[in-house]
Protein backbone atom coordinates (compact mmCIF):
# COMPACT_ATOMS: atom_id res chain seq x y z
CA UNK A 1 0.00 0.00 0.00
CA UNK A 2 2.88 2.33 0.66
CA UNK A 3 4.03 2.05 -2.95
CA UNK A 4 1.54 2.52 -5.77
CA UNK A 5 1.82 0.02 -8.64
CA UNK A 6 2.65 2.86 -11.03
CA UNK A 7 4.89 5.89 -10.67
CA UNK A 8 3.94 8.75 -12.92
CA UNK A 9 4.63 12.46 -13.24
CA UNK A 10 1.67 14.71 -13.95
CA UNK A 11 2.13 18.31 -15.06
CA UNK A 12 -0.41 21.08 -14.57
CA UNK A 13 -1.48 20.52 -18.15
CA UNK A 14 -2.05 16.83 -17.39
CA UNK A 15 -4.31 17.64 -14.44
CA UNK A 16 -6.20 20.09 -16.60
CA UNK A 17 -6.50 17.44 -19.31
CA UNK A 18 -7.84 14.96 -16.75
CA UNK A 19 -10.38 17.54 -15.60
CA UNK A 20 -11.64 18.43 -19.08
CA UNK A 21 -11.81 14.76 -20.08
CA UNK A 22 -14.09 14.02 -17.14
CA UNK A 23 -16.17 17.10 -17.97
CA UNK A 24 -16.74 15.58 -21.41
CA UNK A 25 -17.55 12.16 -19.98
CA UNK A 26 -20.04 13.85 -17.65
CA UNK A 27 -22.13 15.09 -20.56
CA UNK A 28 -22.02 11.63 -22.17
CA UNK A 29 -23.07 9.78 -19.03
CA UNK A 30 -26.67 9.12 -19.99
CA UNK A 31 -27.88 6.20 -17.91
CA UNK A 32 -25.30 6.86 -15.22
CA UNK A 33 -21.56 7.43 -14.87
CA UNK A 34 -20.94 3.70 -15.18
CA UNK A 35 -21.92 3.83 -18.87
CA UNK A 36 -18.77 5.87 -19.56
CA UNK A 37 -16.49 3.30 -17.90
CA UNK A 38 -15.24 1.79 -21.19
CA UNK A 39 -14.23 5.21 -22.53
CA UNK A 40 -12.66 6.18 -19.18
CA UNK A 41 -10.65 2.98 -19.16
CA UNK A 42 -9.41 3.61 -22.70
CA UNK A 43 -8.24 7.13 -21.83
CA UNK A 44 -6.66 6.51 -18.41
CA UNK A 45 -5.23 3.01 -18.82
CA UNK A 46 -4.49 2.60 -22.53
CA UNK A 47 -3.86 6.15 -23.74
CA UNK A 48 -2.28 8.11 -20.90
CA UNK A 49 -0.91 5.19 -18.82
CA UNK A 50 -1.95 6.97 -15.61
CA UNK A 51 -3.64 3.92 -14.11
CA UNK A 52 -3.25 0.12 -14.24
CA UNK A 53 -6.05 -2.11 -15.43
CA UNK A 54 -6.22 -3.74 -12.00
CA UNK A 55 -6.58 -0.35 -10.31
CA UNK A 56 -9.40 0.57 -12.65
CA UNK A 57 -11.30 -2.70 -12.14
CA UNK A 58 -10.94 -2.69 -8.37
CA UNK A 59 -12.20 0.90 -8.28
CA UNK A 60 -15.46 -0.21 -9.86
CA UNK A 61 -15.82 -3.37 -7.75
CA UNK A 62 -15.22 -1.51 -4.50
CA UNK A 63 -17.62 1.30 -5.33
CA UNK A 64 -20.30 -1.27 -6.08
CA UNK A 65 -19.76 -2.93 -2.72
CA UNK A 66 -19.75 0.38 -0.86
CA UNK A 67 -22.89 2.26 0.10
CA UNK A 68 -23.82 5.23 -2.03
CA UNK A 69 -24.29 6.07 -5.69
CA UNK A 70 -22.22 4.05 -8.16
CA UNK A 71 -20.71 7.29 -9.48
CA UNK A 72 -18.31 7.14 -6.53
CA UNK A 73 -16.16 4.72 -8.52
CA UNK A 74 -14.99 7.90 -10.24
CA UNK A 75 -13.63 9.15 -6.92
CA UNK A 76 -11.66 5.92 -6.47
CA UNK A 77 -10.30 6.20 -10.01
CA UNK A 78 -9.14 9.75 -9.20
CA UNK A 79 -7.74 8.58 -5.86
CA UNK A 80 -5.63 5.94 -7.61
CA UNK A 81 -4.36 8.35 -10.26
CA UNK A 82 -3.37 10.69 -7.42
CA UNK A 83 -1.60 7.86 -5.58
CA UNK A 84 0.37 7.04 -8.71
CA UNK A 85 1.29 10.69 -9.24
CA UNK A 86 2.19 11.45 -5.63
CA UNK A 87 4.16 8.35 -4.72
CA UNK A 88 1.41 6.77 -2.61
CA UNK A 89 0.39 7.27 1.01
CA UNK A 90 3.86 6.14 2.07
CA UNK A 91 5.10 9.49 0.74
CA UNK A 92 3.34 11.27 3.60
CA UNK A 93 1.50 14.54 3.24
CA UNK A 94 2.37 14.88 -0.45
CA UNK A 95 0.97 11.41 -1.16
CA UNK A 96 -2.30 12.21 0.60
CA UNK A 97 -2.46 15.61 -1.08
CA UNK A 98 -2.11 14.18 -4.58
CA UNK A 99 -4.63 11.41 -3.85
CA UNK A 100 -7.19 13.94 -2.65
CA UNK A 101 -6.43 16.21 -5.60
CA UNK A 102 -7.20 13.25 -7.87
CA UNK A 103 -10.54 12.73 -6.13
CA UNK A 104 -11.45 16.42 -6.42
CA UNK A 105 -10.46 16.76 -10.07
CA UNK A 106 -12.31 13.64 -11.26
CA UNK A 107 -15.43 14.07 -9.11
CA UNK A 108 -15.92 17.77 -9.82
CA UNK A 109 -15.25 17.14 -13.50
CA UNK A 110 -17.76 14.29 -13.53
CA UNK A 111 -20.50 16.09 -11.61
CA UNK A 112 -20.38 19.76 -12.63
CA UNK A 113 -21.62 19.65 -16.24
CA UNK A 114 -24.29 16.98 -15.77
CA UNK A 115 -25.60 18.48 -12.52
CA UNK A 116 -25.85 21.94 -14.10
CA UNK A 117 -27.65 20.60 -17.15
CA UNK A 118 -29.98 18.45 -15.06
CA UNK A 119 -30.84 21.33 -12.77
CA UNK A 120 -32.01 23.61 -15.57
CA UNK A 121 -33.56 20.94 -17.80
CA UNK A 122 -35.49 19.28 -14.97
CA UNK A 123 -36.65 22.64 -13.65
CA UNK A 124 -37.97 23.56 -17.11
CA UNK A 125 -39.65 20.17 -17.40
CA UNK A 126 -41.33 20.52 -14.01
CA UNK A 127 -42.57 24.08 -14.69
CA UNK A 128 -44.06 22.88 -17.96
CA UNK A 129 -45.26 19.51 -16.72
CA UNK A 130 -48.80 20.11 -17.94
CA UNK A 131 -47.66 20.77 -21.52
CA UNK A 132 -48.72 18.02 -23.85
CA UNK A 133 -45.20 17.21 -25.17
CA UNK A 134 -43.78 17.00 -21.63
CA UNK A 135 -46.62 14.74 -20.49
CA UNK A 136 -46.26 12.64 -23.63
CA UNK A 137 -42.54 12.17 -23.03
CA UNK A 138 -43.00 11.08 -19.42
CA UNK A 139 -45.88 8.73 -20.22
CA UNK A 140 -44.10 7.32 -23.25
CA UNK A 141 -40.81 6.61 -21.50
CA UNK A 142 -42.34 5.07 -18.35
CA UNK A 143 -42.54 1.45 -19.57
CA UNK A 144 -39.04 1.75 -21.07
CA UNK A 145 -37.65 2.97 -17.76
CA UNK A 146 -39.21 0.05 -15.89
CA UNK A 147 -37.80 -2.41 -18.42
CA UNK A 148 -34.35 -0.81 -17.98
CA UNK A 149 -34.45 -1.66 -14.28
CA UNK A 150 -35.31 -5.27 -15.03
CA UNK A 151 -32.53 -5.29 -17.65
CA UNK A 152 -29.98 -4.01 -15.12
CA UNK A 153 -30.87 -6.84 -12.75
CA UNK A 154 -30.51 -9.28 -15.62
CA UNK A 155 -27.15 -7.90 -16.83
CA UNK A 156 -25.66 -7.97 -13.32
CA UNK A 157 -26.76 -11.60 -12.92
CA UNK A 158 -25.83 -12.77 -16.40
CA UNK A 159 -22.24 -11.63 -15.82
CA UNK A 160 -21.93 -14.85 -13.82
CA UNK A 161 -22.28 -17.23 -16.75
CA UNK A 162 -21.11 -20.60 -15.48
CA UNK A 163 -24.39 -22.32 -14.52
CA UNK A 164 -22.86 -25.26 -12.70
CA UNK A 165 -20.86 -22.94 -10.46
CA UNK A 166 -22.97 -19.80 -10.39
CA UNK A 167 -26.49 -21.20 -9.78
CA UNK A 168 -26.38 -20.29 -6.06
CA UNK A 169 -25.77 -16.64 -7.05
CA UNK A 170 -28.72 -16.71 -9.44
CA UNK A 171 -30.91 -18.29 -6.79
CA UNK A 172 -29.85 -15.61 -4.34
CA UNK A 173 -30.80 -12.91 -6.85
CA UNK A 174 -34.21 -14.44 -7.57
CA UNK A 175 -35.03 -14.99 -3.90
CA UNK A 176 -33.96 -11.42 -3.10
CA UNK A 177 -36.14 -10.02 -5.87
CA UNK A 178 -39.19 -11.97 -4.64
CA UNK A 179 -38.63 -11.08 -0.98
CA UNK A 180 -38.20 -7.36 -1.71
CA UNK A 181 -41.15 -7.37 -4.08
CA UNK A 182 -43.54 -9.02 -1.64
CA UNK A 183 -42.33 -7.99 1.82
CA UNK A 184 -41.06 -4.88 3.57
CA UNK A 185 -37.97 -6.41 5.15
CA UNK A 186 -35.10 -3.93 5.54
CA UNK A 187 -32.72 -4.10 2.59
CA UNK A 188 -29.62 -4.12 4.81
CA UNK A 189 -30.59 -7.53 6.23
CA UNK A 190 -30.61 -8.95 2.74
CA UNK A 191 -27.23 -7.44 1.86
CA UNK A 192 -25.82 -8.75 5.13
CA UNK A 193 -27.18 -12.21 4.37
CA UNK A 194 -25.66 -12.04 0.88
CA UNK A 195 -22.27 -11.03 2.27
CA UNK A 196 -22.39 -13.82 4.85
CA UNK A 197 -23.39 -16.50 2.33
CA UNK A 198 -20.67 -15.28 -0.01
CA UNK A 199 -17.99 -15.18 2.68
CA UNK A 200 -18.87 -18.74 3.73
CA UNK A 201 -18.50 -19.84 0.12
CA UNK A 202 -22.19 -20.75 -0.22
CA UNK A 203 -22.97 -18.26 -2.99
CA UNK B 1 -58.05 21.11 -8.04
CA UNK B 2 -58.66 19.72 -11.49
CA UNK B 3 -59.83 22.98 -13.01
CA UNK B 4 -56.43 24.68 -12.97
CA UNK B 5 -54.78 22.26 -15.34
CA UNK B 6 -55.11 21.98 -19.08
CA UNK B 7 -55.00 18.23 -19.02
CA UNK B 8 -57.58 17.45 -16.39
CA UNK B 9 -60.32 15.05 -17.37
CA UNK B 10 -63.39 14.34 -15.33
CA UNK B 11 -63.45 10.73 -14.17
CA UNK B 12 -65.82 8.58 -16.14
CA UNK B 13 -66.30 10.84 -19.14
CA UNK B 14 -64.35 8.79 -21.63
CA UNK B 15 -64.66 5.20 -20.47
CA UNK B 16 -61.07 5.28 -19.32
CA UNK B 17 -61.22 6.85 -15.88
CA UNK B 18 -58.20 5.04 -14.56
CA UNK B 19 -56.08 6.61 -17.29
CA UNK B 20 -57.61 10.00 -16.77
CA UNK B 21 -56.37 9.83 -13.18
CA UNK B 22 -52.87 10.60 -14.35
CA UNK B 23 -53.96 14.04 -15.50
CA UNK B 24 -54.83 15.20 -12.04
CA UNK B 25 -52.25 17.60 -10.64
CA UNK B 26 -49.91 16.21 -8.03
CA UNK B 27 -51.81 15.29 -4.90
CA UNK B 28 -50.88 16.71 -1.55
CA UNK B 29 -48.44 14.42 0.15
CA UNK B 30 -45.71 14.63 2.79
CA UNK B 31 -42.75 16.91 2.01
CA UNK B 32 -39.22 17.46 3.31
CA UNK B 33 -39.51 19.83 6.27
CA UNK B 34 -36.24 21.74 5.96
CA UNK B 35 -32.87 21.78 4.25
CA UNK B 36 -31.36 19.74 7.07
CA UNK B 37 -34.20 17.22 6.77
CA UNK B 38 -33.39 17.01 3.06
CA UNK B 39 -29.65 16.57 3.70
CA UNK B 40 -30.13 13.94 6.39
CA UNK B 41 -32.75 12.05 4.40
CA UNK B 42 -30.56 11.77 1.33
CA UNK B 43 -27.44 10.98 3.36
CA UNK B 44 -29.20 8.13 5.18
CA UNK B 45 -30.71 6.98 1.94
CA UNK B 46 -27.36 6.91 0.15
CA UNK B 47 -25.69 5.07 3.03
CA UNK B 48 -28.27 2.28 2.81
CA UNK B 49 -27.71 1.81 -0.89
CA UNK B 50 -25.18 -0.92 -1.57
CA UNK B 51 -24.58 -1.72 -5.22
CA UNK B 52 -26.53 1.36 -6.24
CA UNK B 53 -29.13 3.45 -4.46
CA UNK B 54 -32.18 3.02 -6.65
CA UNK B 55 -33.88 0.21 -4.73
CA UNK B 56 -33.56 2.22 -1.53
CA UNK B 57 -34.74 5.42 -3.17
CA UNK B 58 -37.97 3.79 -4.27
CA UNK B 59 -38.61 2.27 -0.86
CA UNK B 60 -37.71 5.35 1.19
CA UNK B 61 -39.18 8.14 -0.94
CA UNK B 62 -42.29 6.38 -2.23
CA UNK B 63 -43.20 3.79 0.40
CA UNK B 64 -41.92 5.31 3.64
CA UNK B 65 -41.62 9.10 3.37
CA UNK B 66 -44.18 9.33 0.55
CA UNK B 67 -42.58 12.47 -0.88
CA UNK B 68 -43.52 11.02 -4.28
CA UNK B 69 -46.34 8.78 -5.48
CA UNK B 70 -45.42 5.70 -7.46
CA UNK B 71 -46.55 7.43 -10.67
CA UNK B 72 -44.57 10.60 -9.93
CA UNK B 73 -41.54 8.46 -9.15
CA UNK B 74 -41.67 6.71 -12.52
CA UNK B 75 -42.06 10.03 -14.35
CA UNK B 76 -39.27 11.77 -12.44
CA UNK B 77 -37.10 8.72 -12.82
CA UNK B 78 -37.59 8.91 -16.60
CA UNK B 79 -36.30 12.49 -16.58
CA UNK B 80 -33.41 11.62 -14.23
CA UNK B 81 -32.48 8.75 -16.51
CA UNK B 82 -32.57 10.61 -19.82
CA UNK B 83 -30.36 13.45 -18.57
CA UNK B 84 -26.62 12.80 -18.22
CA UNK B 85 -25.24 12.16 -14.76
CA UNK B 86 -25.87 9.61 -12.01
CA UNK B 87 -29.61 8.90 -12.02
CA UNK B 88 -30.16 8.85 -8.28
CA UNK B 89 -28.20 12.07 -7.85
CA UNK B 90 -30.23 13.70 -10.62
CA UNK B 91 -33.44 12.58 -8.93
CA UNK B 92 -32.35 13.90 -5.54
CA UNK B 93 -31.47 17.27 -7.08
CA UNK B 94 -34.86 17.46 -8.78
CA UNK B 95 -36.66 16.82 -5.50
CA UNK B 96 -34.46 19.31 -3.64
CA UNK B 97 -35.09 21.98 -6.28
CA UNK B 98 -38.83 21.38 -6.21
CA UNK B 99 -39.15 22.20 -2.50
CA UNK B 100 -36.25 24.58 -1.80
CA UNK B 101 -34.98 25.83 -5.18
CA UNK B 102 -31.27 25.95 -6.03
CA UNK B 103 -30.27 25.62 -2.37
CA UNK B 104 -32.37 22.48 -2.10
CA UNK B 105 -30.76 20.98 -5.19
CA UNK B 106 -27.26 21.66 -3.86
CA UNK B 107 -28.10 20.32 -0.40
CA UNK B 108 -29.60 17.16 -1.92
CA UNK B 109 -26.49 16.73 -4.06
CA UNK B 110 -24.23 17.20 -1.04
CA UNK B 111 -26.30 14.80 1.04
CA UNK B 112 -26.12 12.15 -1.63
CA UNK B 113 -22.33 12.37 -2.10
CA UNK B 114 -20.47 13.76 0.94
CA UNK B 115 -20.63 11.00 3.55
CA UNK B 116 -20.73 8.14 1.01
CA UNK B 117 -17.56 9.60 -0.56
CA UNK B 118 -15.77 9.48 2.79
CA UNK B 119 -17.02 5.94 3.37
CA UNK B 120 -15.86 4.68 -0.02
CA UNK B 121 -12.39 6.19 0.49
CA UNK B 122 -12.18 4.59 3.93
CA UNK B 123 -13.20 1.27 2.40
CA UNK B 124 -10.51 1.62 -0.26
CA UNK B 125 -7.91 2.12 2.49
CA UNK B 126 -9.16 -0.90 4.44
CA UNK B 127 -9.76 -3.15 1.47
CA UNK B 128 -6.25 -2.58 0.12
CA UNK B 129 -5.15 -4.91 2.93
CA UNK B 130 -7.63 -7.76 2.45
CA UNK B 131 -8.40 -7.73 -1.27
CA UNK B 132 -6.78 -11.14 -1.73
CA UNK B 133 -8.69 -12.96 1.02
CA UNK B 134 -11.18 -15.46 -0.55
CA UNK B 135 -13.85 -14.73 2.07
CA UNK B 136 -13.73 -11.01 1.25
CA UNK B 137 -14.11 -11.74 -2.47
CA UNK B 138 -16.96 -14.15 -1.70
CA UNK B 139 -18.74 -11.52 0.38
CA UNK B 140 -18.43 -9.07 -2.53
CA UNK B 141 -19.97 -11.66 -4.87
CA UNK B 142 -22.83 -12.41 -2.50
CA UNK B 143 -23.64 -8.73 -2.03
CA UNK B 144 -23.52 -8.24 -5.79
CA UNK B 145 -26.12 -10.99 -6.29
CA UNK B 146 -28.38 -9.41 -3.69
CA UNK B 147 -27.94 -5.99 -5.33
CA UNK B 148 -29.10 -7.47 -8.65
CA UNK B 149 -32.20 -8.82 -6.91
CA UNK B 150 -32.93 -5.44 -5.32
CA UNK B 151 -32.90 -3.65 -8.66
CA UNK B 152 -35.09 -6.32 -10.26
CA UNK B 153 -37.63 -6.03 -7.44
CA UNK B 154 -37.75 -2.26 -7.89
CA UNK B 155 -38.68 -2.75 -11.52
CA UNK B 156 -41.36 -5.32 -10.59
CA UNK B 157 -42.91 -2.96 -8.03
CA UNK B 158 -43.13 -0.08 -10.48
CA UNK B 159 -45.07 -2.11 -13.06
CA UNK B 160 -48.21 -1.12 -11.14
CA UNK B 161 -47.60 2.50 -12.11
CA UNK B 162 -48.31 1.58 -15.74
CA UNK B 163 -52.01 0.94 -15.00
CA UNK B 164 -52.67 4.67 -15.35
CA UNK B 165 -50.52 5.07 -18.45
CA UNK B 166 -52.21 6.84 -21.34
CA UNK B 167 -50.79 4.40 -23.90
CA UNK B 168 -52.76 1.47 -22.52
CA UNK B 169 -51.58 -1.85 -21.10
CA UNK B 170 -50.80 -3.69 -24.33
CA UNK B 171 -48.54 -0.98 -25.78
CA UNK B 172 -46.81 -0.62 -22.40
CA UNK B 173 -46.05 -4.33 -22.20
CA UNK B 174 -44.80 -4.38 -25.79
CA UNK B 175 -42.49 -1.41 -25.16
CA UNK B 176 -41.16 -2.98 -21.97
CA UNK B 177 -40.53 -6.31 -23.70
CA UNK B 178 -38.71 -4.72 -26.66
CA UNK B 179 -36.59 -2.61 -24.30
CA UNK B 180 -35.63 -5.65 -22.24
CA UNK B 181 -34.65 -7.62 -25.35
CA UNK B 182 -32.66 -4.71 -26.79
CA UNK B 183 -30.77 -3.83 -23.61
CA UNK B 184 -30.46 -7.06 -21.63
CA UNK B 185 -30.20 -9.62 -24.42
CA UNK B 186 -28.89 -7.80 -27.51
CA UNK B 187 -26.84 -5.27 -25.49
CA UNK B 188 -27.71 -2.35 -27.77
CA UNK B 189 -26.46 1.05 -26.57
CA UNK B 190 -28.80 2.78 -24.16
CA UNK B 191 -28.64 6.05 -26.07
CA UNK B 192 -30.09 4.48 -29.22
CA UNK B 193 -32.80 2.63 -27.36
CA UNK B 194 -33.86 5.79 -25.59
CA UNK B 195 -33.81 7.88 -28.76
CA UNK B 196 -35.61 5.44 -31.06
CA UNK B 197 -37.98 3.60 -28.75
CA UNK B 198 -38.49 6.55 -26.41
CA UNK B 199 -39.15 8.81 -29.38
CA UNK B 200 -41.74 6.49 -30.90
CA UNK B 201 -43.42 5.93 -27.54
CA UNK B 202 -43.55 9.66 -26.81
CA UNK B 203 -45.14 10.33 -30.19
CA UNK B 204 -47.74 7.64 -29.53
CA UNK B 205 -48.45 9.05 -26.06
CA UNK B 206 -48.73 12.55 -27.58
CA UNK B 207 -51.36 11.27 -29.98
CA UNK B 208 -53.26 9.47 -27.21
CA UNK B 209 -53.26 12.57 -25.03
CA UNK B 210 -54.75 14.50 -27.94
CA UNK B 211 -57.45 11.89 -28.46
CA UNK B 212 -58.29 12.01 -24.77
CA UNK B 213 -58.57 15.77 -24.82
CA UNK B 214 -60.81 15.64 -27.88
CA UNK B 215 -63.12 13.20 -26.12
CA UNK B 216 -63.12 15.40 -23.02
CA UNK B 217 -63.89 18.55 -25.04
CA UNK B 218 -66.80 17.02 -26.94
CA UNK B 219 -68.72 16.28 -23.75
Amino acid sequence: MSHPPLSIVMTHADWLGLFTHFMTLSLLSIGGAITTAPEMQRYLVNDRLWLTDAQFNSSIALAQAAPGPNVLFVALVGWNVGLNAGGGLGAGMAGWGFALLGVAVTMVGMMLPSATLTFFAARWGHRNRELRPVRAFKQGVAPIVIALLLSTGWVLTAGHNHPAQDWPLWLLTVVTALVVWKTRIHLLWLLGAGALLGALGLA
Amino acid sequence: MASDTTWSAKPGNCGCDNRAMSFLPAQKHPQPQSLSDLFMSFTLLALQGFGGVLAVVQRELVEKKQWLTREEFVEDWAVAQILPGPNVVNLSMMIGDRYFGLRGALVALAGMLTLPLLVVLAMALLFAGIADVPAAQGALRGMGAVAAGLITATGLKLIGALHTNVMGARICWALAAITFIAIALLRIRLLWVLLVLGGLASMWAYRQLGALRAVGASQ
